[in-house]
């Protein structure tokens, strides 16, 4: 019986209990995260971070939410009063929903019943993930309008701008993983995925996800929105108490979502490590929950890592590599790959398939010299003079020569 | 039973959850009345009475979120042709090949016009 049929034959009540299941391990598992990087990051920053609270500091974050909880509710005059609530429920509403279809175990018993650890599995699986990552993007969006703060509105925008653009690599990113697995369902994929991952067989698709996941949640070194020394706080400048604290939650939430979509559609999902194959049946089945995790926290580890190491992107750096870079890669592999698959299942001579790829590399090769060529033109033009007046604005302090003192403390 | 109800019993959780939270916060907070507070905030500074532009959406963003309705459209086209590759062959490979190329042509205009700079 395969996982649909399965979830088909699920009474209501265990639906519900999943339901709760999901719920309670995206909040639990937001909590951990959270002290999770703080101690992380701090240790990368040679410091302890959080640790009074509870063993290791394990309750921070919890203990942060109830300091929230009891700070003053604010709702700024200039604000769009109904919006401005309804968007924080939108964030944290949309980012539980696409867990629905993350398989967290294959077949398990759970009160007696056979089933899997999945909430439905649709034939549309990964569209429907995509699809509520859009809606959450409302959430963003609505929140910096409504504020009626500058702030808060160029977060807004320049965080749903960048959400959308990384989306579409995203989701160029995965039609290669369609083409190998021959369906959307998630749990179909995994079990694509028995033999080979397809981290391992569509490595660039997996690369360009990566990168696109990381622009997608709004994190390190593609924290935009948040340019502390620019927007302040982004889009929920304006947020305090427990609004602000959903936003947060929602972050969280989504960082952990999207890892398991990278782990379902590229590292197997529940299934164990390679030769490890016989921890599966552990439990009762319910062993494939800890390797599903063990690869999600691993995610999240490299977006820790990412924040604790790269400094900030520039934003029309950042859109011109989604843009200019991302797309037009994923859209050149995915033909590769097609026509790969077609030689195939033709059964082309390996002598064709290689000199096919062979000239795909050189077209490649090619192609990237001759942008780093162009670079180089330009940026060889723009070295500014520096015996003029510079193209930003420099403060004038009286009875000073402006050009002069700033060549002089240039050295 | 149909496959779609269960993505409505977590919406209404984290829903349920959400609006709790948004509820209980009215509640448990203190209310102190200072004018300051409900300004904008703008670091200290005596903010300004509308949000820049007069709370408007630049137009580049507007130009953004076009792009994003093309190559959007173009995936929602790709999915099932991905899923449905190995039926098709060599034939799909080859229209699919034309219809890239065609979104190309558009692609490869706006990034000559200056579409994709952001400054």
């Amino acid at each position: 019986m395969n996982a649909a049929s399965l979830i088909g034959n699920d009474p209501g009540w265990l639906i519900a209990v999943k339901g709760l299941i999901v719920f309670v391990l995206c909040v639990v598992l937001t909590l951990m995260s959270v002290w999770g990087e703080r101690r992380i990051v701090a240790r990368m920053q040679m410091r302890l971070g959080p640790n009074r609270v509870g063993p290791f500091g394990l309750l921070q974050s919890l203990a942060d939410g109830v300091k929230l909880a009891l700070k003053e509710d604010l709702i700024p005059k200039a604000a769009d009063r109904i919006v401005f609530v309804i968007a924080p429920v939108i964030s944290a509403t949309t980012c539980f929903m696409s867990f629905a279809v993350m398989p967290l175990t294959g077949k398990v018993k759970l009160f007696g019943h056979s089933t899997v650890m999945q909430l439905t599995d649709l034939p549309v699986g990964v569209l429907y993930v995509l699809a509520i990552a859009s809606v959450g993007v409302y959430g963003i969006v609505l929140a910096g309008w409504s504020s009626g703060s500058t702030y808060p509105l160029l977060g807004g925008l320049r965080s749903s701008a960048q959400v959308i653009s990384y989306e579409v690599a995203m989701g160029l990113s995965l039609v290669a993983v369609f083409i190998y697995a021959g369906s959307m369902s998630t749990s179909d994929i995994v079990e694509a995925q028995q033999k080979w991952w397809f981290g391992v067989v569509l490595f660039p698709s997996f690369i360009i996800y990566m990168i696109s996941m990381v622009g997608e949640t709004n994190r390190a070194p593609f924290d935009l929105a948040e340019a502390e020394g620019e927007l302040v706080g982004g889009f929920h400048t304006e947020y305090s108490s427990l609004k602000f604290a959903l936003f947060f939650l929602a972050e969280y939430v989504n960082i952990v979502a999207v890892s398991s979509l990278a782990t379902t559609l590229f590292l197997g999902g529940y299934h164990a490590l390679p030769g490890l194959g016989f921890t599966e049946s552990w439990l009762g089945g319910w062993f494939g929950m800890v390797w599903f995790f063990a690869k999600v926290i691993g995610f999240f580890y490299l977006f820790v890592w990412l924040r604790g190491t790269l400094p900030r992107m520039r934003y029309d750096q950042f859109m011109k590599f989604g843009w200019k870079v991302l797309i037009p890669v994923s859209l050149l592999w995915i033909l590769v790959v097609a026509t790969l698959r077609v030689m195939s299942a033709r059964g082309e001579p390996r002598a064709v398939v290689a000199a096919f790829t062979f000239g795909i590399v050189m077209l490649i090769m090619a192609a990237s010299s001759l942008y780093e060529r162009s670079v180089r033109n330009t940026s060889i033009d723009q070295i500014p003079d520096s015996s003029t007046e510079p193209s930003f604005p420099v403060p004038h302090v009286a009875g000073i020569n402006r050009v002069e003192s700033i060549n002089e403390s240039n050295g | 039973m149909n496959p779609y109800i269960p993505i409505l019993v977590i919406g209404a959780i984290g829903f349920g959850f959400a609006a709790f939270s948004v509820g209980v916060a009215a509640i448990t907070g203190p209310k102190r009345y200072n004018r300051a507070k409900s300004e904008a905030y703008e670091c200290g500074i005596q903010p300004s009475p509308q949000a820049a532009g007069g709370g408007r959406f630049p137009v580049k963003y507007f130009l953004t979120a076009m792009l994003f309705i093309v190559f959007d459209i173009e995936i929602v086209f790709l999915y099932p042709w991905a899923v449905t590759f190995d039926k098709l062959g060599l034939f799909g490979l080859v229209e699919m090949v034309i219809f890239i190329l065609t979104v190309f042509v558009a692609y490869a205009y706006v990034w000559r016009r200056g579409g994709l700079e952001w400054d």
